[in-house]
């Protein structure tokens, strides 16, 4: 497969599978507030897949559009990083998965704004005010989480080191994105990953929390579609209807 | 969301004088946001651009509030039926991501219709991109500013009730993504927002 078609799929998936946990999550936030939130920056998340996905899809030329990327693919086929799948948690545990994913999000995507594939420099430029304002929020919630009681700021501690493991697959650069670097399609994974540690350590000292150690063991190989178990039944549930009834259309 | 009807007479009186660019965006404006039916697609500056083409066909180039928005289907079929009403045979839509939508495109006759529909129109720019979109020019800080916990200028919102701008903002988020939840401090009626983008 096309290097650029792979990294599209990649860009993609990361927005589905984060977009369908926190579809999941729709009617049981912790304050209507927090809901509605939740379930917006789904519904930008899920915008921003369709845009990569019909690109990809054009690319490819196999004749595969958004809907069968998403529904039509295994496990094995899924992209995403390890992170995007972990489970929801408790609240620190989604917040915080989305303050790592964001941060990375945000800085790629003003990267990806002076691309030179005028494509995906417009589908980036059209994301950049969503990213923006997903950081800000969950960089806030960390800040109210990490500096409040007793008990949220230990939990929101544990989420941070437990996920701390699954943050640094999107700066392990395999010979796709290197490829897609060399191109000027990409922004290289040093600048993206000084910049993603600087703003994580200025949360983090605001929040009261300790930030794990930046050279810690990181895992990976989602983007290769390796993939943990955790995959499989996000997978099942969202692909259920075109799995139960293939082709079925509105 | 009903798109107008066709009507045969008044299609086929279209028909016999070929239309400019000008009576399609009289058209267009008629064409309502499925979401809030007071102000029309060109109100909120979701159309771009229209052209009528040599060989009689109808270019318009629309473009998304926000990448998810689910109306764009039912604005997109929304276009060609009331175009296809006004005899216009063959019409062709464009997606345009670039420059990405802004509320600073909206019309001050739209902002005035939501208004008196009850919602606050938006107020200032808040997230300030234009920094970033310089392209290689782009400021190395304006990355910065954009994601920064200090605190932002106020806004200050006016209810579209009572008028006053005594209001305080109840959540980011309200019931579409180009919405917050707002109440108003002195007639205590709650509204919503419609966000600068």
């Amino acid at each position: 497969m096309d290097n650029k078609v792979n990294y599209l799929l990649r860009l993609g998936d990361n927005a589905l599978i984060l977009s369908q946990q926190l579809s999941q999550l729709c009617g049981k936030g912790p304050a209507l507030e927090e809901d509605m939130a939740l379930t917006n920056v789904a519904l930008d998340l899920l915008g921003q897949t369709r845009l990569w996905f019909e690109y990809a899809g054009e690319l490819e030329g196999a004749g595969r559009d958004e809907d069968k990327l998403a529904y039509h693919r295994d496990a094995h086929d899924f992209k995403n990083c390890l992170l995007l799948e972990q489970p929801n948690g408790n609240y620190a545990d989604t917040m915080m998965r989305q303050f790592y994913f964001d941060c990375w999000h945000y800085f790629l995507i003003v990267g990806l704004t002076r691309s030179v594939d005028v494509r995906i420099a417009a589908i980036a430029e059209k994301s950049l005010k969503e990213v923006t304002y997903h950081l800000r929020r969950s960089g806030d919630l960390i800040v109210r989480m990490g500096d409040g009681t007793e008990l949220s700021r230990a939990k929101t501690q544990a989420a941070a080191d437990e996920l701390w493991m699954y943050s640094g697959e999107v700066f392990a650069y395999d010979a796709i994105d290197e490829a897609m670097v060399a191109e000027g399609i990409a922004p290289p994974a040093d600048e993206l990953r000084a910049q993603w540690l600087a703003h994580v350590a200025e949360i983090f000292a605001e929040a009261t929390l300790t930030m794990p150690p930046a050279d810690a063991w990181m895992q990976k190989g989602g983007k290769q579609g390796r993939h943990s178990e955790h995959l499989g039944f996000i997978l099942a549930e969202m692909q259920f209807l075109q799995r139960a009834y293939p082709g079925a259309t509105w | 969301m009903a798109a107008t009807p066709a009507d045969p007479s008044r299609a086929g009186s279209s028909l016999a004088a070929t239309p400019d660019a000008a009576q399609v965006w009289a058209w267009l404006a008629e064409v309502s946001d499925p979401e809030i039916p007071v102000i029309s697609i060109v109100d909120l500056g979701i159309v771009r651009d229209v052209r009528l083409a040599a060989d009689g066909a109808c270019d318009v180039t629309i473009t998304p509030t926000y990448s998810g928005c689910p109306a764009m289907q039912v604005i997109a079929d929304a276009i060609t039926d009331a175009l296809h009403a006004h005899g216009l045979q063959t019409v062709r839509l464009h997606n345009q991501l670039s420059p990405a939508w802004t509320t600073d495109w909206m019309s001050e006759d739209g902002k005035a219709k939501l208004k008196g529909y009850g919602i606050a129109p938006p107020a200032q720019q808040v997230i300030d991109i234009s920094g970033l979109r310089a392209g290689r020019n782009a400021n190395a800080n304006a990355a910065l500013t954009a994601i920064s916990r200090r605190p932002q200028p106020r806004l200050v919102v006016a209810c579209p009730n009572c008028g006053s701008t005594h209001t305080e903002i109840t959540s980011q988020f309200g019931s579409t993504p180009c919405k917050a939840l707002y109440k108003c401090l002195d007639c205590r009626e709650p509204f919503d927002y419609f966000k600068c983008h």
